[in-house]
């Protein structure tokens, strides 16, 4: 603590350097902590699939749909405890940028297959009278002001109605939660019958997208998925039917490897700092090499000098990177209510803790060699000037 | 009988630049006694400032036994040189040498950070040094908000903020105007007389040499001439 003052003194020697590359170690970070919090959103619904449920596809593609037919049949696969088919409405409400996932499903079935979903029994039972009726994720209700009884207008992005209208209306009948909190953007969509909306589309009927499949026994998954699989197979609609964690990963990797794309991100950014910071350092030090040798004539030893240089790279990485990590904070919350599905975008411990990492191991990569340098220093040279 | 300080005996130093080798001091022997105030004097090359560095511990000549104190300097390891610099003695450069961004009371207080002493007890002992040098009411300024005659004292604080056994002054006055000079060679004087400080000093101007009790003259090297003032 005694050498504070000093080590804090030195930092703002040149206030406008210290103070561009704090900002940009901080802008570092800040990207850090978004795309770190952005990449734990989306491996959220892979922690979360349940051991026993399975997802069963087209064969060839997530695009392909199956007759509605397949249901029954697998339902009668004695394995099977459940089976629900779904589809992507892919509709907005009211603009664009509204977006947020609808689903058509079986929500008996679903309902039983997903118990993390929380649904007053009343509601459930308004859900399942109502034809026209759906239930929403609470985050939802909350961002557009929903309550039960509103009549939501849904605009089609794939499914027109019968009569070529886009404009689809659903009874608001429950608002659901999720048993942990933390779960929350997994589930932030709006269910609604499945039997209104191919009764209701143009075209399409007898079709679902996918069908969720709950095994007795998670143990039997493998047995399961052969035998979905072999029940349809050479006919023209084919499945592929995997655990719902694997049908996750396979969903998200269709984007592409979004830890790769973030990593590579985070890593060029901390590359160019590595650079920026270095030199930032260096020539910090090769300013004052008659200021250290004095420190080093007054009695500082060399390790005392390599680490007070090191110390002042410590301060400046961290500081920054403290800076950016709280930003961060700030604005996660903002940026969460405005993405649906990303309801659950927070600074971690475990993001906050590998920040702090990396900003110390920062801090002595890009100190190292001027602290080096400075340990190094010959006093009766570095005062002759030579 | 007087008590020695300093005593070099057939100190000699050589560099080595490339392949050539300068032999800077040649087979010195010196005795400088507790209390005195001694000039080195001598044209540039001369080598006063390498015997300077020598007897405040920042190099270690290449032959010879250079002792100050109980303290055999020319067999210490550099980390050893460093402590006992910490310990014993005080600097005073031609250029001030404080930190600018540093205060004049931080600057004082540098060396004893190295000590065990509190905060407060650092700061006690950095008022005493300011006001010795009569600068007790400019700690708080940066160095650049003083005056060269008034950034000297203050890097004079600074050299007996600790209380060393030794000042050494390489051209102390060398950047300040004669009446400034006159002030801090008069405080030099001071602390000579008054705190019993054992000075070294460099110069090349013989009016500031007048201030010491001693004169040595160097010449390639060599010890030329002692002469001793009223």
């Amino acid at each position: 603590m005694r050498y504070l003052p000093l080590i804090w003194a030195t930092l703002w020697r040149r206030p406008p350097r210290t103070l561009f590359t704090m900002l940009s170690i901080a802008v570092a970070f800040l990207l850090y902590a978004l795309l770190t919090a952005v990449n734990a959103a989306f491996n959220t619904g892979i922690e979360v699939a349940g051991a026993d449920r399975l997802v069963t596809t087209g064969r060839y593609s997530l695009t392909q749909v199956l007759p509605a037919g397949h249901i029954q049949k697998i339902q009668s696969l004695p394995g099977v405890a459940l089976v629900a088919g779904q589809s992507w409405f892919g509709g907005y409400y009211q603009k664009e940028s509204n977006f947020f996932p609808q689903f058509p499903t079986q929500i008996e079935p679903y309902l039983a297959m997903y118990p993390e979903i929380v649904l007053p029994e009343d509601q459930k039972q308004a859900m399942l009278r109502t034809r026209t009726g759906a239930i929403i994720a609470k985050t939802l209700a909350d961002r557009y002001g929903f309550s039960i009884g509103d009549r939501i207008p849904i605009i089609a992005g794939i499914w027109p109605l019968a009569d070529g209208s886009n404009n689809w209306e659903f009874d608001l009948v429950g608002i659901f939660d999720t048993k942990n909190p933390k779960d929350r953007s997994i589930y932030e969509m709006m269910l609604f019958h499945h039997e209104y909306f191919d009764e209701a589309r143009q075209f399409g009927k007898g079709t679902v997208g996918w069908m969720v499949v709950k095994t007795r026994d998670p143990a039997q998954n493998e047995t399961v998925i052969q035998q979905i699989d072999a029940l349809f197979a050479n006919s023209p609609h084919e499945t592929r039917t995997q655990t719902e964690k694997a049908f996750n990963q396979a969903f998200i990797k269709q984007m592409g490897d979004i830890g790769l794309i973030m990593s590579s991100i985070i890593g060029a950014v901390f590359f160019t700092l590595l650079f920026l910071t270095g030199n930032t350092m260096m020539q910090s030090v090769r300013e004052r090499i008659p200021e250290l040798a004095v420190l080093k004539t007054l009695g500082y030893s060399d390790g005392g000098v390599l680490a007070l240089v090191l110390a002042e790279s410590l301060a400046l990485c961290l500081l920054a990177a403290l800076s950016g990590l709280a930003l961060a904070a700030v604005l996660l919350p903002g940026i969460a209510a405005k993405l649906p599905g990303f309801s659950g975008l927070a600074l971690t411990p475990g993001a906050f803790a590998g920040a702090v990492a990396i900003a110390v191991l920062l801090a002595l990569v890009v100190g190292l060699i001027p602290a080096l340098r400075a340990m190094r220093l010959q006093i009766v040279d570095a005062l002759a000037a030579r | 009988m007087a008590q020695t300080v300093v005593s070099l005996r057939g100190v000699s130093k050589r560099y080595t630049r490339g392949r050539q080798t300068i032999e800077v001091l040649h087979n010195l022997d010196l005795d400088i006694d507790k209390g005195d105030f001694l000039a080195l004097m001598g044209p540039s090359g001369s080598g006063k400032t390498t015997l300077l560095n020598l007897i405040g511990g920042l190099d270690r000549p290449s032959a010879g036994e250079l002792r100050v104190g109980d303290a055999r300097l020319d067999q210490m390891s550099s980390a050893q040189l460093t402590r006992w610099r910490a310990q014993h003695v005080g600097f005073v450069f031609q250029f001030y040498n404080l930190l600018p961004v540093l205060s004049a009371e931080r600057n004082v207080e540098l060396p004893l950070l190295l000590t065990p002493l509190s905060a407060a007890e650092r700061m006690k002992r950095v008022r005493i040094a300011l006001q010795i040098v009569g600068l007790a009411d400019r700690g708080k300024h940066k160095p650049a908000e003083l005056s060269g005659g008034q950034a000297q004292r203050v890097a004079i604080a600074r050299a007996i903020v600790a209380d060393p056994t030794l000042l050494v002054c390489d051209e102390p006055t060398g950047d300040l105007d004669r009446k400034t000079a006159d002030e801090v060679l008069g405080l030099l004087q001071l602390l000579n007389r008054e705190h019993g400080k054992t000075i070294v000093m460099v110069t090349h101007d013989p009016k500031a040499a007048e201030f010491a009790t001693h004169t040595l003259h160097l010449d390639k090297g060599r010890l030329v001439e002692q002469a001793a003032h009223a």
